[in-house]
């Protein structure tokens, strides 16, 4: 029996890789994520039939609890509300990590299971599951009280932060190889737990909303490493496998996030651009006047336009206005215009995430185009339209080496030959500069509400 | 350090390697279900759980591995989902 079980779980393990392959393209990815789901129950279902599982009463009321509340949050929660989502989902991984390793030391410390004993690569992979996936587990509520609202976004500084943080981490470290030499002590394995709880609340405080792409992409990747953890825990290949899958997963995409703003991991995680935090919001003032445009004006400019790219930002997702931007895409279609979408890499709050909205409203796939595929086109470009973006499209990234955000890849909106910026004011961005965009002589301010703005110019474009 | 260890460490290296030839393949427009399709993989944890939750035994380690089949499942079941809602809005022209 054991070798069958080992046996379902190479199956499972090998339904997981083919499962994430189609996510390749669109075409075949619900297939992909339908295998993987069938890997799992795979897994599930073999794991039943282990030797150690004899009692099925808590099981059951724990699958179907868990089930009842994954698929009421899967089926109730708004595209909008998808970075949360994944932020708590995370959450829910690390915390069954902590649980699992938890529950394993007691099986030994109580002698619950017969003929098993410490040793010290046990109780050393007990306490690096249960500080991964404690960190992974609050880190990743305090990211989705911060995406939510619940928690402030803005950049946690007080004094003494990265002393008290390298501290506690020291802490835990310390605790946790004095405790895999000495694994009798229940009370020392307790306070490693408790203190990489608050731990991963600390770390994640100081991150400010923008930079919540790499935070969510971090914490993906500690989901996996928590579960690969408790393989090691478990001596179990499956759990290692699948974990270690999902931890490349989170490395690639926290380590696509970073180049997108062209910042070290480091500086993300300790919070805050550099000289955002020491010289404090908008220091400099460029001079210059801004020119405005109404949506009538803004109407006839489009039905002259040949080429046109919409850069959507999260002023987009805020708005909602991903329906009322995809009515203004098929009217421009349907005129004959040839209308793309451009998306920078941290466009929002987690990868992929104007994406998402947008096949929400029914974009399709293939109008939207990733940075480095469009981002030659723009001076050919009619009508650069972005709505709800600011730092991604700040022209100082190249040029201003004083910037914060030097060195950042930007789309290069400003090449075309004329940039409409949708903003309801002309406030700073995320970084807390001014944008010497919407000062340029080809640039035109269109103020309002995304949502509200583009239904204007929707309408007036129907009355041409 | 046993041989088993060794092993283990081996595997993992190996699938780490998997995953980052795999993922890199997988396009930018499919990101966000990319992060919540491998959340729902990271879920495996509850193999572990239904162990601890099925002992024979009721202690402590029992309502450990329940609360953590409640979170797992949650885990798998909203990601699977949730995965599937996104992935049938892609479509192409």
């Amino acid at each position: 029996m054991d070798t069958l079980i080992k046996i379902s779980y190479l199956v499972a393990s090998t339904f997981f890789i083919f499962g994430i392959r189609y996510l390749a393209s669109p075409k075949t990815a619900r297939r992909g994520n339908l295998l993987s789901a069938i890997g799992m129950l795979i897994a599930i279902v073999v794991t039943l039939f282990d030797k150690h599982v004899l009692t099925f009463e808590w099981i059951i009321i724990g699958i179907v609890v868990g089930a009842a509340i994954g698929s009421v949050m899967a089926i109730k929660v708004p595209m909008t509300g998808m970075p949360q989502m994944v932020g708590l989902l995370n959450g829910f991984g690390g915390g069954a990590s902590m649980l699992v390793a938890l529950s394993e030391y007691y099986k030994i410390y109580l002698g619950t299971v017969k003929g098993t004993a410490f040793s010290t690569e046990l109780t050393a992979t007990i306490a690096l599951s249960i500080l991964i996936g404690a960190v992974t587990f609050t880190g990743s509520l305090i990211a989705f009280g911060k995406l939510q609202g619940i928690v402030t976004g803005r950049v946690v500084k007080y004094p003494g932060q990265h002393p008290l943080n390298l501290f506690l981490l020291l802490l835990v470290i310390a605790g946790g190889v004095y405790f895999s030499l000495n694994p009798d002590l229940e009370w020392l394995i307790l306070s490693v737990a408790g203190i990489s709880l608050v731990l991963g609340v600390l770390l994640v405080l100081p991150i400010g909303g923008a930079d919540m792409p790499v935070a969510i992409s971090l914490l993906n990747s500690y989901s996996g490493l928590a579960a690969a953890s408790t393989g090691f825990v478990l001596q179990n290949e499956q759990l290692i496998v699948a974990g270690a899958l999902v931890g490349a997963s989170g490395i690639i995409l926290t380590n696509i996030m970073c180049k997108g703003m062209n910042r070290s991991l480091m500086n993300v995680v300790l919070g805050g651009w550099e000289s955002a935090g020491s010289t404090g919001p908008a220091t400099q003032t460029i001079k210059g006047n801004v020119k405005a445009i109404e949506a009538e004006e803004l109407a006839m400019l489009f039905d002259a336009a040949e080429n046109i790219i919409i850069v959507p930002g999260y002023g987009m997702a805020v708005a909602q206005a991903q329906h009322a931007v995809r009515d203004l895409f098929n009217i421009l279609e349907s005129k004959g215009k040839n209308v793309r979408f451009a998306i920078h890499p941290v466009a929002g709050r987690m990868p992929g995430h104007m994406n998402v909205l947008l096949a929400e409203a029914q974009v399709p796939y293939d109008k939207l185009y990733a940075m480095e595929d469009i981002n030659d086109d723009f001076p050919n470009t009619d009508i650069a339209f972005v709505i709800g973006a600011n730092d991604v499209v700040n022209p100082a990234a190249r040029h201003d080496k004083n910037s914060p955000i030097f060195g950042m890849p930007i789309l290069n909106v400003d090449y075309a030959k004329t940039v409409v910026i949708n903003k309801r004011s002309l406030n700073v961005g995320y970084a807390g500069i001014e944008n010497e965009l919407f000062f340029y002589p080809n640039a035109l301010m269109f103020f309002g509400d995304a949502k509200e703005a583009v239904n204007k110019l929707v309408h007036e474009l129907k009355n041409l | 350090m046993d041989g088993n260890l060794l092993m283990l460490i081996y595997v993992f290296v190996l699938a780490m390697f998997v995953g980052f030839e795999l993922i890199t393949k997988v396009p930018p427009t499919l990101h966000t279900p990319l992060m919540s399709g491998s959340n729902a993989i990271s879920g495996i944890t509850i193999v572990g759980a239904l162990i601890s939750a099925g002992l024979e035994q009721f202690t402590i380690s029992t309502i450990l591995g329940l609360v953590a089949v409640i979170f797992a499942t949650i885990n798998v079941v909203g990601g699977y989902l949730v995965t599937d809602r996104m992935l049938k809005m892609f479509k192409k022209k």
